[in-house]
């Protein structure tokens, strides 16, 4: 579930004392678990979480990194209608896929990240009347 | 839509119709918020992409906006307050 799943990623952020980074940092940390989250609770069946999950994991200066040439990547689809380009950029993996699979995945994704805007919005809801409580 | 009767003419075995697109452009419309496209209306194709568009890039804005202010509320927090957060969890 993925509130559970980023309520736990959440709490292994490190505030204060040794190992604690700049707010900024911090942020950034945030959202990539947010994604992160919402990619692997939709599971493996989608493209677009394979793709988001992809993405998140090849951090850079993390171990060595492929040359280009050797990433096995299918062939992008031309773009002719500019809506259709700007879809495909928008959806995680949506460079590659067919017209009927890029509308069934954007609609997926779109849900999904809803509901992980829903999720945040709530914790943050009640973060802040925890907070106002003293 | 020309081009796409010449991807369905590429695809080979899997035809596309025109009829699933359609199809699958009202499954989108459907999880896209009333405000941009009123539901009973059959919207465009090209309606429903850009206010799909619209809707990512709000959402992704959002997401980098809430990871902003849940940061700020992590570092604000006691740590008695962290420790009851950190409870929700048990």
């Amino acid at each position: 579930m993925v509130a559970l799943r980023f309520l736990r990623a959440l709490s292994l952020v490190r505030c204060s004392g040794p190992g604690a980074r700049s707010p900024s940092y911090r942020a950034r940390g945030i959202r990539r678990a947010a994604y992160a989250c919402m990619a692997a609770s939709a599971g493996p069946r989608r493209a677009w979480s394979r793709a988001l999950l992809r993405k998140i994991r090849r951090r850079p200066g993390r171990g060595l990194r492929r040359p280009r040439a050797v990433i096995r990547r299918r062939r992008p689809v031309g773009g002719g209608d500019p809506l259709e380009v700007a879809l495909r950029r928008l959806v995680p993996g949506g460079g590659c896929m067919e017209y009927c699979r890029l509308l069934e995945e954007a609609a997926d994704y779109v849900k999904c990240l809803a509901m992980q805007v829903r999720l945040m919005q709530t914790i943050v809801d009640s973060a802040s009347h925890v907070n106002s409580i003293d | 839509m020309s081009s796409r009767r010449n991807r369905a003419r590429q695809s080979g075995s899997s035809r596309i119709t025109d009829e699933q697109i359609n199809d699958l452009v009202s499954k989108l419309q459907s999880v896209l918020p009333e405000a941009g496209i009123r539901r009973n209306d059959r919207a465009s194709a090209a309606k429903v992409l850009q206010e799909t568009c619209n809707y990512i890039r709000s959402l992704h804005r959002e997401v980098d906006d809430l990871s902003e202010r849940l940061s700020k509320l992590l570092e604000e927090s006691s740590s008695d307050q962290a420790a009851i957060i950190r409870s929700l969890l048990m």
